[in-house]
């Protein structure tokens, strides 16, 4: 029941929200931060609460605040939700990020109603998919963020944000019917007819006679959530939304919605579909290992700060499908291994959220002072906004791999546990962190030192989202060209309350990982137990 | 009637129609131009009778009265019920375009007429019964078609027309053939008599009366009519002409494919499956472009046949079908008439551009639309995804996975044009093609001055048909139950 207000608190006051026109738009910002707050303490409550269980525990087991209702009989589908180590912190993670977003968007003038009911109605979405049990369930929770967001970046987003969204949403729509389709193959495949478990199916797994069919409902399920997660070859939307979504919106997108295509594989492609997982495991072990290059090199190359996280983010996605591949070589690597991997994948997912999210955060800040991102319009920003230096500094160096922070205990234990499955992959990916590292150095460079280089406050008429702003060469989102000023406002108070959480909690997780561990590694083990089956 | 008296109650539904119809002519053939309100309202009762008789027979054991011509089962049940509230719902939107016009009644009455075909052709087990259903569900709609009187009108009734009564020779062709083959007309004994058909007789026979139910659910090759007529009519008769007859259609060919063609040496369902693919892939192909709202849904009913073909093909196959076909019947008629009745409640407006700017500052109204549009994509929680998932595995399970990822691939491409409708919608700013060069230099906000008179009634529909899309959606577990015991 606690579980249900957790997630349904959200929509309850988005729909309040709509509804209560009179209210002022700081009022509106106000109450979405205050129901933002509200369901984080209930989190923690529920963290509190949760025993992680001794040894492996988890996906099939010791699933807590456990609600199952029928939905619909024919295909056996249920209202069923519960938590456990998988979930509990990338439930977590979303109540952390959504308030964020909400303090920063404290002074978000445009349609403030909407907007709030908008990120009101995505953080239910987010956080029913984190609880599923049930795959028709998650599916429409998933197919649910996709429309929230949609609507936040064709409605908020700046540059040519209409295509952008249209592009997110094709792409994202197209995998989540072959999830979709693949869904419906475990359903038919499944001994008793159901989809209304995950458990039953995990303890259970379908098609497990039939090596030809579960390769393709993998490679359905795969697809599905490669598109979302991104990788490589299905990577192609993420910079253009990213790039044109409002600062909020990216911080979400990244920090939680990518999440949900690599907790699909961790919750249901591998405890579901073990023997196929086993069998194509080396094929995620390289489209990770691609991933992880090609985001690299291609985040080097660009010219906008914005796209160069948005890359950032196919590189760090990478690691996690490198981890959680490795976790299926099962006759190449110990138990152990194996479970120190899926591990790094896990906590790869929440660092990830939390030192991107502040990243996009802080490339918003850009936005708001002088409506570019492009490198070369900035300069020098240490003197004038320390602050502002200081927290992307920190934030760069998070997510670089630096030891002290989350970044760092995600990426060593997933190499730890890949070196021994796929030797030749995991040295490949390391390559991935040192190319990393140059960049954010590059960046952090480009941006803070030197001489102090600042767009000057556009003319008012052109600082409208409209179709003035329009993409020349495709690749920057240049909507304006004013001239060169050397002065810029530093990180308000909202902005700071905000993003230095986020900061906080990478480098509390990275100085003190166990906090974290105690709840991932019972529920990593019994991953690497089902798999292994 | 050598079934007995008591059995006349079994067509209690129909009966109700019946009744309603020509009571409600009678009605306004003495009541006064401005008082025909009252045809509304008994016309309304009587399908609202006519629903509870239906529900009320639901859960009783199937049976075929009248000498197996008449089928009262499941999908009957579920048929009648969408059927009677659908005109009921229909005859509302319709009246805001309506009222005070010279033959208010008459339309009322026709929609009735159609309705009562259109039950008759779900429930009819009997091929004569299946003509002449096909003619009742077929000769008010014409007249329909061009109620208004205005060119587009007539065009699209004489293309209606032209094309119904070619296919009427079809289906009349389809039958004699069935009928030499097998010296039969009802189901039961054609399923049995069938199999043992000569090829050629029967290949002409299942040809002609597939022709006849494919024409009238509107799907591919003898859908060019619908772009046409939908355009070229009022909005609400537009809704009612791809809701009503195609409900009664889709439900008639699952009764052949289930019944006479379960067991004949030809592969019909193959034969249906790829009516389903090309339907589907062809009305999104064709609804790409449209800028028109009123074509665009056209093109979008088309392709939502081929998802119900989908069950259609499988309808013999699998356990599965006869709920997924009530689901999407239900899902789809309730979605489309909400669409529709977002059309109408514009009625100026006919391209995307003009809507999104005459509903201007109704923020609800977009938010309802959203919804619609979504739902006939299929998006959770919509009724229409429940639908879609119980059609997709019912097809899966009959054998059919291809046809599945066919009409998944086919469900993101119709989310392209929908979302074209939605995006200016929604962000308030012209977007097409022709008014984007317009709008360059404007600010977003000069359109909402120029917002039109939203009309009262299809507001209401539309409203209401979103709400009750994501509640048949949200609580499909409950209704099913009740509607499908056991």
């Amino acid at each position: 029941m606690l579980l249900t207000v957790v997630i349904f608190l959200p929509l309850v006051a988005a729909g309040a929200l709509l509804a209560a026109r009179r209210l002022s738009g700081r009022a509106a910002i106000g109450l979405w931060v205050a129901v933002s707050a509200v369901d984080l303490a209930l989190v923690g409550w529920m963290w509190w609460r949760f025993e992680p269980g001794e040894g492996a525990s988890g996906v099939v087991d010791g699933l807590a605040y456990e609600v199952d209702l029928q939905w619909i009989p024919t295909v056996d589908a249920g209202y069923r939700i519960g938590v456990d180590g998988l979930s509990l912190p990338l439930l977590a993670l979303t109540g952390v990020l959504f308030l964020a977003c909400a303090i920063y968007s404290l002074r978000e003038p445009d349609r403030p109603h909407t907007y709030a009911a908008l990120f009101l109605f995505l953080q239910t979405a987010c956080l029913g998919t984190f609880a599923s049990l049930d795959l028709i369930l998650f599916f429409v929770f998933f197919d649910l963020s996709i429309v929230g967001m949609y609507f936040v970046i064709a409605g908020w987003g700046h540059g040519n944000a209409r295509r952008s969204a249209l592009k997110f949403f094709l792409y994202t729509f197209i995998g989540s019917l072959a999830l979709l389709v693949g869904f419906i193959g475990l359903f038919l495949g499944s001994e008793e007819r159901t989809l209304r478990d995950m458990v039953a199916l995990a303890e259970n797994p379908p098609l497990a006679d039939c090596p030809v069919a579960g390769g393709l409902v993998l490679l359905a399920i795969g697809l599905g959530l490669a598109v979302k997660t991104p990788l490589f070859p299905f990577h192609t939307w993420l910079p253009d939304a990213h790039t044109d979504a409002p600062a909020a919106g990216s911080a979400v997108l990244a920090g939680i919605l990518l999440k949900l295509g690599t907790y699909g594989f961790v919750r249901i492609a591998m405890p579901i579909l073990p023997e196929a997982w086993q069998r194509w495991a080396m094929v995620a072990v390289v489209v990770g290992v691609i991933s992880v290059l090609w985001g690299a090199f291609v985040a080097l190359a660009q010219i906008d700060v914005k796209r160069m996280i948005a890359y950032t983010s196919v590189n760090h996605m990478g690691y996690v499908l490198l981890g959680l591949g490795s976790a299926g070589l099962v006759a190449s690597a110990d138990e152990g291994a194996r479970t120190v991997a899926t591990v790094g994948a896990m906590y790869q997912m929440v660092s990830h959220g939390l030192l991107t999210g502040a990243l996009f955060l802080l490339s918003g800040v850009l936005w708001s002072r002088g409506r570019t991102y492009a490198f070369d319009r900035w300069g020098g920003l240490a003197r004038p906004a320390p602050v502002f230096a200081a927290c992307l500094a920190v934030a760069a160096f998070g997510s670089l791999g630096l030891p002290g922070f989350s970044g760092f205990i995600a990426e060593f234990q997933v190499f730890t546990g890949a070196l021994q499955a796929a030797p030749v992959a995991t040295v490949l990916a390391v390559v991935g962190i040192l190319v990393t590292a140059g960049l954010f150095l590059l960046a952090l460079q480009r941006l803070l030192t030197g001489d102090t280089v600042v767009p000057s406050e556009t003319d008012p008429d052109e600082t409208g989202e409209g179709p003035a702003s329009e993409r020349t060469d495709g690749g920057t989102a240049i909507a304006t060209q004013p001239r060169t000023a050397t002065r810029m406002a530093d990180l308000r108070g909202h902005e700071v309350a905000s993003i230095v959480p986020l900061l906080v909690l990478a480098l509390v997780f990275g100085v003190l990982p166990r906090a974290l561990l105690d709840v991932l590694e019972p529920a990593a083990m019994a991953v690497v137990e089902l798999v292994s089956r | 009637m050598s079934g007995g008296g008591e059995r006349v109650l079994a067509l209690l539904p129909e009966l109700l129609l019946l009744l309603g119809a020509v009571g409600g002519l009678l009605l306004g053939l003495w009541t006064p131009q401005h008082r025909q309100w009252r045809v509304r309202l008994l016309v309304t009762v009587a399908c609202l009778a006519s629903a509870v008789a239906a529900a009320v027979a639901l859960p009783k054991p199937a049976e075929r009265v009248f000498e197996g011509t008449w089928v009262v089962d499941t999908t009957t049940g579920v048929v009648r019920i969408v059927i009677a509230l659908g005109v009921a719902v229909l005859v509302w939107l319709a009246s805001a375009s309506l009222a005070g016009h010279p033959r208010e009644t008459e339309a009322y009455v026709l929609m009735l007429l159609g309705g009562l075909g259109s039950v008759a052709l779900a429930a009819s087990g009997d091929l004569l019964l299946l003509v002449a259903a096909y003619l009742l569900a077929s000769v008010p709609l014409y007249a329909l078609a061009g109620f208004a009187k205005d060119s587009a009108g007539v065009e699209a009734t004489m293309k209606y027309y032209l094309m119904g009564a070619f296919v009427g020779v079809l289906i009349l062709v389809g039958v004699a053939a069935l009928v030499l083959a097998a010296g039969t007309t009802g189901y039961l004994d054609l399923a049995a008599l069938l199999p043992d058909a000569p090829p050629a007789l029967l290949a002409v026979g299942v040809l002609g009366v597939l022709a006849g139910v494919a024409f009238k659910a509107g799907a591919v090759p003898v859908h060019f009519w619908v772009p046409d007529v939908t355009a070229g009519t009022t909005p609400p008769m537009a809704a009612y002409i791809t809701t009503i007859p195609k409900v009664g259609a889709v439900a008639a060919a699952f009764r052949l494919l289930a019944e006479p063609f379960a067991d004949v040496p030809l592969d019909v369902p193959l034969l249906v499956a790829v009516i389903a693919a090309a339907s589907m892939t062809l009305g999104n192909l064709a609804a790409f472009n449209q800028t028109d709202v009123l074509r665009l849904l056209a093109y979008s009913t088309v392709s939502q046949v081929g998802y119900l073909f989908m069950v259609v093909a499988v309808a013999a196959r699998t356990d599965l079908a006869v709920p997924a076909l009530a689901i999407y019947l239900a899902g789809y008629a309730v979605t489309n008439i909400g669409a529709f009745a977002a059309v109408a409640a514009a009625p100026g407006a006919r391209t995307i551009t003009d809507w999104a700017t005459a509903i201007g500052r109704h923020r609800w109204l977009v938010v309802s639309l959203v919804v619609c549009l979504l739902g006939l994509v299929g998006t959770p929680p919509t009724a229409v995804f429940v639908g879609k998932l119980a059609v997709f595995a019912a097809a899966w399970d009959g054998g059919l996975a291809w046809l599945v990822v066919v009409a998944a691939i086919n469900t993101v491409a119709s989310l392209f044009y929908y979302l074209r409708w939605i995006a200016p919608a929604a962000t308030g700013v012209a977007a097409s093609e022709s008014t984007a060069a317009a709008a360059r230099g404007t600010e977003p906000g000069t359109f909402a001055g120029t917002a039109q008179r939203v009309v009262i009634e299809p507001v209401v529909v539309l409203h209401t048909a979103a709400v009750v899309s994501l509640l048949l959606g949200i609580w499909s577990g409950v209704w099913l139950a009740v509607l499908l015991p056991g």
